[in-house]
C-alpha cells in the first residue's frame, strides 16, 4: 500500500500558511488589504527569528543523540542578555566586545555541559538542568536584583528596524544564518560526524569518529547560539529582565520536535526547526490576538502542540 | 569494559550512593541546627518535603518504566487549584473528604491522558508530557485565576501537627507507600515494569503487555501527583494556580539523585524519597549556613550539580587507577 508521505518541515510550512490566512478572518485580522497582511506577516517572521536561533543549538544537540537535549538554553539566554546589556552601556562601539563576550560565556557554559555529559555520563537532561541552576543562581549573584545598562543604537537599528527593502535587520540576520547553518549540518565534516553519532554512537566510534569530541563540541555550540539569541532577544527588546530567557526554553524544543527532527537523534533538519519557530510564534500571537484569556491560550497552546505530534511525531511500534 | 568494584556495588544496591550524600547532608544539617531531631522540627521539616516526596516517587515510577513525566508539577496545581475552590476556608470536613476523593481521580485521568498518547500512539514522552502540561496548567489557571481560596484550618492543623509515636505524619505516609510498593514489586506487574523500562523490544517479545505497563506507570505518576497536589495544599492551606510548578523538575532531580537512571529499567521508590529529602536538607543547610541571599540559589544549585556529578567522577577516578 502506498501511503501519502509529507515531509515534517514542509507539513509545518503548510500549517503556518494556514494559520496566518485563518487569522485574517478574525475580527482584526487583515482581511482583504494584502498591504496589512504583508505587514503583519513580516511581522511574524521577525518575532519567530529569536525563538529560531535560539532552536538551533537545540537542534544539533537533538540531532546528535544519546537523549541529547539542551535545558540550560534559557537560563544561558538571560544571562548572555543581561551581559549584553551592562556590557554595551548605550555605547556602539562596545557591541563587538559585548556579542564576542556572550559567545564566550554561552560556549564556556555548553562546554561544562558536554563535559559533564561525555566524561562522567550524566544523562544530557539531568546536566543541562543542573547547569540552568546554577546559571540562574549566578544571574543573581551578578545582578542582585537590579541591572543596569542600554542597548547601544547600532544594535536596535541592525536588529529590530527595517534593514533592506523594508525587511527588518532581523530578518536578514537569520537568513544569513540559515545558509551557515545549513552549510554546517550538510556540507561540512561536523556535520557528518553529528548524523552519525546521533545514529549511533557505537558504529560512529569504529568508523574513527571522536565521539566525546564530537558531544562536547554540540554542546559548546549550542551555548554559543543560546547566547547568540540572548544578544539578538535585547538588541530587539531595548530591556532586559531576570526572566528574560525563561519563556524560550520549552519552545525551543518544541520547535525542533515540530519540525520534524527526531528527538532520538540522527535525523532532522535546521529548515524544520525555523518552519517550528514559525508555526509557534504565529499561533502564540494569534491566541493573542484574538484576547484569550490567559488559561484558555496556554489549553489551545498545549492541545495544538499535541495535535501536532501526534500526527507525525510517532515512534515505530513493537510490531514492525 | 571492565567495572570497577565502586560500580559494581553501585549496580548492587542503586540507593548506596544516595544513602551516603543523606548522612552527610543530615550530619551537616545537625551540626547547623542542634534540635534536628526533636519530634517537632522533624514535623516541621518533613511536613514541607512531603509534597516533593510524593511527586518524585511517581516521578521514579515514569521513570523505571522508561519514560520521563513533564506535567507532574502542573497536575499539582491543578488539585490545589480544585481543593481551595472547591472546599473552601469554611468547608465542612465530608466536603473536603469527597473533593479529595475527586482530586485523585483527576490526577489519575490527566496521568492516564498522558499514558494515552505517549503508550499507546507512541509519542516521544518528554515533548508530550510537556505538551499536557501546558493544557493543565491552563486548567489550574481556569479553574483559580488569581491566588486565593482555601481549606479550613482544621484541616491544614491535621496536617501540619499530627505526631504519632515522635514520628509525623509524614512517615507513616511514607511508610504505607513503601509497603504497597514492596507488595507491587513481587507481583507479576512488579516484574513487567522494570522489564519494559530495561528493554521494551525485548520485553514485548517475550509476551508483555509493554503498552498496558507504560500506560499505567502514567496512572501513577498522575495519582501520585495528585496525592502531592493534597499534601501541598493541607501545608500551604491556600490555593495558587502556580504553586506545583518548581515540584515538575525538583522532582527529575530528586529521582536521579536517588540513584534512578533516566534509561529506566532500574531503581525503586526508596532512592527518590531519599533523594528528595537530601534536596531538602541541602536547602536549610543554606538558610542556617547564613549564606549571602544572592548566593543562595547558586550554592543551591552548585551543591546539586556536584551531587549528580560525584558518582561519574568516582567512576572516572577509579578506571584512571584501574
Amino acid at each position: 500500500m502506498k501511503r501519502l508521505t509529507i515531509s515534517p518541515p514542509l507539513a509545518a510550512v503548510l500549517l503556518a500558511l494556514a494559520l496566518f490566512l485563518l487569522s485574517g478572518f478574525l475580527p482584526n485580522g487583515f482581511g482583504g488589504n494584502l498591504d496589512v497582511a504583508m505587514a503583519q506577516a513580516v511581522n511574524i517572521v521577525r518575532l519567530s527569528v529569536f525563538l529560531g536561533i535560539i532552536a538551533a543549538g537545540q537542534t544539533l544537540v537533538i540531532i546528535s543523540g544519546g537523549e541529547g537535549i539542551d535545558l540550560s538554553t534559557g537560563a544561558v539566554v538571560t544571562l548572555t542578555a543581561i551581559l549584553t546589556y551592562t556590557i554595551v552601556n548605550d555605547r556602539n562601539e562596545q557591541v563587538l566586545p559585548a556579542l564576542l563576550a556572550v559567545l564566550v560565556v554561552g560556549g564556556l557554559i555548553g562546554l561544562v555541559n558536554g563535559a559533564g555529559i561525555a566524561f562522567l555520563a550524566i544523562s544530557p537532561l539531568v546536566m543541562t538542568l543542573g547547569m540552568a541552576g546554577v546559571v540562574s543562581g549566578l544571574i543573581l549573584v551578578i545582578t542582585q536584583g537590579k541591572v543596569s545598562g542600554a542597548v547601544a543604537p547600532i544594535m536596535t537599528q541592525l536588529i529590530a528596524r527595517p534593514a533592506l527593502l523594508g525587511i527588518p535587520g532581523a530578518i536578514l540576520i537569520w537568513a544569513v544564518f540559515a545558509a551557515l547553518m545549513w552549510l554546517l549540518l550538510e556540507r561540512t565534516t561536523f556535520g557528518k560526524n553529528l548524523f552519525a553519532i546521533g545514529t549511533n554512537r557505537t558504529t560512529a566510534r569504529l568508523s574513527g569518529i571522536n565521539v566525546t569530541g564530537m558531544v562536547i563540541g554540540t554542546y559548546a555550540l549550542s551555548g554559543m547560539l543560546a547566547g547568540l539569541g540572548g544578544f539578538l532577544i535585547v538588541g530587539n527588546t531595548g530591556v532586559v529582565h531576570i526572566r528574560i530567557g525563561d519563556p524560550f526554553l520549552f519552545p525551543s524544543i518544541a520547535a525542533v520536535a515540530v519540525g520534524g527532527t527526531l528527538l532520538t537523534g540522527g535525523k532532522g533538519s535546521y529548515f524544520g526547526t525555523m518552519a517550528g519557530a514559525l508555526v509557534l510564534t504565529l499561533m502564540t500571537s494569534l491566541l493573542t490576538t484574538m484576547q484569550m484569556q490567559e488559561s484558555v491560550r496556554r489549553m489551545v497552546l498545549g492541545a495544538t502542540l499535541l495535535t501536532m505530534i501526534a500526527i507525525y511525531g510517532r515512534q515505530r511500534g513493537f510490531r514492525q | 569494559m571492565k567495572q570497577s568494584r565502586w560500580q559494581q556495588a553501585t549496580y548492587r544496591h542503586p540507593y548506596l550512593f544516595a544513602l551516603l550524600l543523606l548522612v552527610v547532608a543530615f550530619t551537616a544539617n545537625l551540626l547547623l541546627q542542634p534540635n534536628l531531631l526533636e519530634p517537632t522540627t522533624l514535623n516541621s521539616n518533613m511536613r514541607v518535603f512531603l509534597p516533593l516526596i510524593l511527586v518524585a516517587i511517581g516521578q521514579a515510577i515514569v521513570m523505571i518504566g522508561g519514560g520521563i513525566d513533564i506535567s507532574v508539577g502542573s497536575i499539582v496545581s491543578v488539585v490545589n487549584a480544585l481543593l481551595a475552590t472547591q472546599i473552601g476556608l469554611s468547608g465542612d470536613p465530608s466536603t473536603a473528604g469527597m473533593m479529595m476523593g475527586a482530586a485523585l481521580v483527576v490526577g489519575m485521568g490527566a496521568g492516564a491522558l498522558n499514558g494515552l498518547f505517549v503508550a499507546y500512539l507512541r509519542l516521544q514522552p518528554i515533548i508530550t508530557t510537556f505538551a499536557t502540561s501546558f493544557i493543565y496548567a491552563g486548567l489550574a489557571l481556569f479553574i483559580l485565576p488569581n491566588p486565593g481560596g482555601g481549606v479550613p484550618s482544621r484541616l491544614t492543623a491535621f496536617y501540619r501537627e499530627t505526631i504519632i509515636l515522635w514520628l509525623p505524619l509524614a512517615f507513616y505516609v511514607i511508610a504505607l507507600i513503601l509497603l504497597v510498593w514492596a507488595f507491587i514489586r513481587r507481583t507479576r506487574y512488579g516484574r513487567y515494569l522494570y522489564a519494559v523500562g530495561g528493554k521494551a523490544d525485548a520485553a514485548y517479545e517475550t509476551g508483555v503487555p509493554v503498552q498496558a505497563v507504560q500506560f499505567s506507570t502514567y496512572v501513577a505518576s498522575g495519582l501520585m501527583a495528585a496525592l502531592g497536589g493534597i499534601a501541598m495544599t493541607l501545608l500551604t492551606g491556600s490555593g495558587n494556580a502556580q504553586v506545583g510548578d518548581p515540584l515538575t523538575l525538583s522532582s527529575i532531580t530528586a529521582a536521579v539523585i536517588g540513584g534512578t537512571p533516566l534509561s529506566g529499567g532500574a531503581g525503586g521508590i526508596a532512592g527518590p524519597i531519599i533523594g528528595a529529602v537530601i534536596l531538602g536538607l541541602i536547602r536549610n543547610i543554606i538558610s542556617f549556613a547564613s549564606v549571602a541571599t544572592w548566593w543562595q540559589t547558586f550554592v543551591n544549585a552548585a551543591i546539586i550539580v556536584l551531587a549528580l556529578a560525584l558518582p561519574g567522577i568516582i567512576n572516572l577516578v577509579r578506571r584512571r587507577k584501574g
